[in-house]
């Protein structure tokens, strides 16, 4: 039987084949090697999270310093009401584990609407997070028997989106460590931001509880104070990124800080 | 299937080594190189050419690539349609692609990120998809496959002499897959700790490796007069 190579069927045929293979042996591969992938991620996360406590980690010992140091995993919802507290091994597997709030996807789905809408209104920010039904991870790490808060971040710079961590001191003001990453900033210019010449500069500085801005990342060498450190230079949209998601995020947190004061000078 | 719509041309059949198979292996290690002489791919070769680690695993995903792609396209030759025959070597091509990303996410996470997009952009490697259109689309799977092998080892090859170069003057170091990186160097001879000797910055950034390639390219035409365009 002659087969019109170049008629429309064929070539509708031939397409359709061909994407019902290429989907299926893409979708074995992924679904495959998920585990491995996701073991990484979570790898990376704790190492994230050791580094913004000044505990260098690599992959094979991550897991194990993260036990160490991490003693508990809190979850926070918008108005800074806990939600959830473990003490247990970290199960990634498990849904309702701090550990596993992805706040990178609630970020691209549910926070950067509130943030659009509310317009640098902070009211109406905290009242749009609120209305999300989001939670905030939290862990609470013990070093040099001193309690150290990590608080993940996340927020938009100029291509990409860029994240953090941040650790605060048992006062829950003064920023013991920083660091940030980013998928596509511009290398050179925004993608300094991971280095540590502008990580350094965050160590020691204070949240400013009482003024409008808790902290400012200033643009081009406007005298700082301890309540904010210089930007990068050339690198303007990054740095006002990284300005934008410690006050949006640390915001929420220092609800929950402030609560938890309460609650122990009751005590 | 039938092949009344393609030339069907019966030849005698040649050994996989014959001396006509042989050259599709050795001609782009030199007379063809796709970097030095086609200067194709050269994006990817400058952007991870830092490290050798890198250099090494890059250059195998696009064997890799390559490999299947050549195989795939060749084996599909009589049955793809003329008209969408572009299209199919994407998605071939960019099906690899994902399945080499996933694979390096699972197993070397620390050099997927390293690579990060570059990996993505071999889809868009003008050798791979080159060579499906000049040589996997006429040719036999044998074939295909050295020229595959060839194409590959020749964009491979100038990866690593241009990471070598590049690391050892511009870290002092070669980074081997699986031994991390080894210095040459004892740390008290660097300016920083007090010596003599200082890393060549210039050598980490991407304009040099362009100047090495380019070093690479006089070499090999002063040594190969076949490569000198008469004017």
């Amino acid at each position: 039987m002659a087969i019109n190579k170049n008629s429309t069927i064929y070539t509708f045929g031939f397409s359709i084949v061909m994407v019902i293979v290429v989907g299926t042996s893409l979708a074995y591969t992924s679904l495959s090697l998920k585990d491995r992938q996701d073991a990484n991620a979570a790898d990376k996360k704790m190492m994230n999270i050791l580094s913004a406590i000044g505990v260098e980690a690599n992959r094979e010992n991550a897991s194990e310093l993260f036990a160490d140091y991490v003693v508990e995993r809190v979850s926070i919802d918008g108005s800074g009401r806990q939600v959830n507290a473990t003490l247990e091994p970290v199960n990634a597997k498990d849904k309702q584990d701090p550990f596993s709030i992805e706040v990178m996807k609630d970020y691209r789905s549910k926070i950067k609407t509130a943030v659009k809408a509310a317009d640098g209104d902070a009211a109406a920010l905290q009242a749009g997070l609120e209305a999300a039904d989001l939670q905030f991870p939290l862990y609470r790490c013990m070093k040099d028997s001193q309690n150290l808060f990590v608080v993940p971040l996340v927020g938009s710079g100029l291509w990409g989106p860029i994240w953090g961590f941040v650790a605060l001191e048992d006062d829950m003001t003064t920023i013991y460590g920083a660091n940030f990453d980013h998928k596509t900033e511009t290398p050179g210019l925004g993608a300094e931001i991971k280095e540590g010449f502008f990580t350094d500069k965050f160590r020691g500085k204070k949240l400013n509880t009482a003024g409008p801005l808790l902290f400012s990342v200033l643009k081009g060498g406007a005298p700082t104070n301890e309540n904010s450190v210089d930007g990068i230079t050339g690198g303007t949209i990054t740095s006002k990124g990284v300005d934008e998601m410690i006050n949006r995020t640390l915001a929420v947190y220092l609800r929950y800080f402030e609560s938890q004061s309460q609650t122990r000078a009751q005590k | 299937m039938s092949t009344e719509t393609s030339p069907a041309v019966t030849r005698k059949k040649e050994s996989l080594f014959s001396k006509k198979n042989k050259k599709l292996l050795s001609d782009p290690l030199n007379d063809s190189n796709p970097i030095t002489v086609q200067v194709l791919g050269i994006c990817s070769a400058l952007a991870i050419t830092v490290q050798l680690q890198q250099a090494v695993i890059m250059s195998l995903s696009v064997l890799f690539v390559m490999i299947g792609g050549n195989v795939i396209i060749s084996l599909m030759r009589n049955m793809v349609p003329d008209r969408i025959r572009i299209i199919v070597q994407l998605v071939v091509v960019a099906s690899l692609v994902i399945i080499v990303d996933e694979v390096l996410q699972a197993f070397q996470p620390d050099i997927s990120e390293k690579l990060s997009v570059f990996v993505g952009l071999i889809i868009t490697n003008c050798i791979i998809m080159g060579r499906l259109e000049a040589f996997a689309l006429a040719n036999k799977p044998g074939p295909s496959f050295l020229d595959a092998i060839g194409n590959g080892m020749g964009y491979a090859w100038i990866l690593l002499v241009v990471s070598i170069v590049r690391e050892i003057f511009g870290s002092g170091a070669i980074s081997l897959p699986g031994m991390g990186q080894v210095k040459f160097l004892p740390t008290s001879w660097f300016i920083s700790e007090g010596g003599l000797y200082e890393n060549n910055n210039l050598m980490i950034l991407p304009p040099m490796a362009l100047i090495t390639v380019g070093i690479i390219i006089w070499i090999q035409r002063s040594r190969n007069q076949a490569l000198i365009e008469e004017n």
